[in-house]
């Protein structure tokens, strides 16, 4: 044992940059900035970054946001959710079937459908920890089922599988503004008067500005992001979650209450479904069946373009945010730069593809798996 | 001396299968106590029993002279008593300070919330590992870049940090290298001078030899006794382990490097 006070010959000293540098993030960075650099060059003059542009893509990015952070923190603890989109569509329903068909207060009809939802996250969850079924097979089953509920309901009440009226059902309400409303209105009033952003010419809108504060969506997106990272990184739980998907046995061996922490995993997946649905519903107005169709594939492709391991136990918050961004970025910067928009799906795979070889060779850097 | 944990007379069944048909051990603490047997001979029932993760279905566990019933591992682990198993004891994605404190959290308070201590669990990832003669780049360096043996031993260490006073450890040499398991095997004879008691699951009689104490040999079950440290050779207890003749004539080709 007495050479071992030694440093070990084999293993290579790391330059503070390379360190600094391998991080689970940085694919998605590397990503963020040559997204961004290839836009700027062939989109630069199209309006993708006047306050319209900004506003257009970092909307469609902070959707991508509120469901990755979920999706991101449940892989990690080593589990899917595929029933996420089909929760989105639910959730919409639930709020409009309660706020408007029933004619609850949207208050009530809004936090009935969290705890609903969220009930439905506890028991995918309860499934997966007791039978041990892959987790995969047991969210696609809540998938159809939560899908086959968000047709039916609607069908069966209305005779109609899209329920409008939601936004002024929601008028006066003290809780809808918290998922539809703007924030810094009056900031944006005073850009728009300076002439930094655009206001309109004429109509009834003439003298405001084009974007008249930050959406709710946005600011959910960005609050889900800093907590997330904050108790993936900084908490005890975290440390659990990162334990539960790494080797859930060796997890329970330490004294990790892995089961716990993967029911917990599937309620928050669950709660940023809902956060979505609700900021959807507001938005539009109204709530259809279809809604939310493919959208637990989105969440994944952002959260594995942001580092994460399919298979758990690895991965980053900020990773998935900035995977969010790219997903954003570009579905609404090729609009933009006036591509054919089936290309987008083209991009997409080839961005997909090059991340995860990125990421592998990174991991591999960081973890020494071989 | 007080045993630690007295074992008497352990049966354990599993439907119509005798595992541990009447098992009766002593252990001290300060001692390493090697449990020997081939595969199948009851090691890991035995020691399964002992920490909580199968009830014995007759027999009595002692523990500091008190009848014990544990329930779970989970209350082995607080009555004091740690299993260092030979593949699940890391998690090779995470650091080796995450790994350290995995179940044993350090917290501190900010702003009125509960945050991980980084800095706390850091330096003493650091300066355990120092004394384990383990050096690493860094406290947030994945246990994947630690070899077989390190990896055990920043389990062993981890175990005796949140204060084991039995360490349990299955099978640790079996996968290792010469020096890895000379390193290992170091690490047990600085845990035993602390005074734990050591457990040492083995089929491997010269690892045993290396750092026992007290030898008892598992055959199908059952326990051929106990022998102190220069009561027995190798050979006997290789034969033991064997549980008979034949392995003898073989050995004899092989040179006894088996």
């Amino acid at each position: 044992m007495s050479q071992a006070t030694q440093p070990d010959e084999r293993v290579r000293e790391m330059s503070k940059l390379r360190k600094a540098l391998i991080r689970p993030e940085l694919g998605g960075i590397v990503g963020t900035v040559a997204v961004f650099t290839f836009f700027i060059l062939f989109a630069g003059n199209s309006g993708m970054f006047n306050a319209q542009g900004v506003m257009n893509w970092s909307t469609v990015s902070a959707q991508f946001m509120i469901i990755a952070v979920g999706a991101c923190l449940l892989m990690i603890a080593g589990e899917f959710d595929l029933s996420v989109g089909s929760m989105i569509g639910f959730a919409g329903m639930m709020i409009a079937v309660f706020g408007v068909t029933l004619e609850w207060p949207m208050w009530m009809a809004i936090l009935m459908t969290f705890a609903i939802c969220v009930a439905f996250g506890a028991l995918n969850g309860y499934i997966v920890v007791r039978t041990g079924l892959p987790s995969f097979i047991v969210t696609l089953a809540t998938l159809f089922i939560l899908r086959g509920f968000t047709i039916f309901i609607p069908q069966t009440l209305e005779r109609k599988t899209i329920i409008g009226g939601i936004r002024e059902a929601a008028e006066g309400d003290w809780i809808a503004p918290i998922f539809g409303g703007t924030i810094f209105q009056g900031f944006f009033q005073w850009l728009g008067d300076m002439g930094v952003i655009d206001v309109f010419q004429r109509g009834n809108k003439q003298g405001q500005p084009v974007v008249d504060g930050i959406p709710m969506l946005l600011v959910w997106a960005i609050g889900l992001v800093i907590v997330g990272h904050i108790i993936l990184t900084r908490t005890r739980f975290g440390n659990w979650i990162f334990a539960a998907g790494g080797d859930a046995q060796a997890a329970r061996y330490a004294g990790v209450p892995v089961n716990r922490v993967k029911i917990l995993m599937f309620m928050f997946t669950a709660f940023c479904a809902t956060v979505f649905a609700v900021c959807q519903v507001m938005e539009f107005g109204s709530a259809g069946a279809d809604r939310g169709l493919l959208k637990e594939f989105e969440a994944i492709i952002a959260v594995v373009i942001g580092g994460a391991l399919l298979t758990g136990g690895y991965g980053s918050v900020i990773g998935a945010a900035l995977g969010a961004l790219i997903f954003g970025v570009v579905q609404q910067g090729l609009f933009f730069a006036g591509v054919e928009s089936s290309l987008f799906r083209v991009f997409l795979g080839v961005i997909l593809l090059l991340a995860v070889i990125l990421n592998t060779y990174i991991r591999r850097l960081i973890t020494g798996e071989r | 001396m007080q045993p630690i944990i007295e074992m008497k007379d352990i049966q354990k069944h599993f439907g119509s299968v005798i595992a541990l048909a009447g098992v009766t051990v002593n252990f001290y603490p300060g001692e390493c106590h090697c449990l020997l047997g081939d595969n199948g001979a009851g090691k890991s029932t035995f020691i399964k029993t002992m920490s909580g993760v199968h009830s014995p279905t007759s027999g009595e566990i002692l523990f500091e002279g008190q009848p014990m019933q544990f329930g779970d591992p989970r209350d082995a682990i607080a009555a004091g008593i740690a299993t260092v198993y030979q593949d699940l004891a890391m998690i090779p994605l995470m650091s080796v300070s995450r790994n350290f404190f995995m179940g044993n959290e350090p917290i501190t308070s900010k702003f009125g919330m509960r945050f991980f201590d980084h800095e706390h669990a850091n330096e003493t990832t650091m300066s355990e590992m120092r004394k384990m003669g383990i050096n690493l780049r860094g406290p947030d360096q994945a246990v994947g870049t630690l070899s077989g043996g390190e990896r055990q031993t920043v389990a062993i260490a981890r175990a005796v940090h949140f204060g084991a006073k039995v360490l349990i450890l299955d099978e640790p040499t079996s996968a290792l290298g010469v020096r890895q398991t000379a390193n290992v095997l170091a690490t047990v004879d600085k845990v035993r001078s602390q005074g734990v008691s050591v457990v040492f699951i083995t089929h491997n009689v010269r690892h045993a030899m290396a750092v026992g104490d007290r030898f008892t040999v598992l055959n199908r079950g059952k326990t051929y006794g106990t022998a102190n440290k220069g009561e027995i050779t190798p050979e006997e207890l290789q034969d033991m382990m064997a549980g008979g003749e034949e392995l003898a004539t073989l050995e004899g080709s092989l040179g006894g490097t088996v």
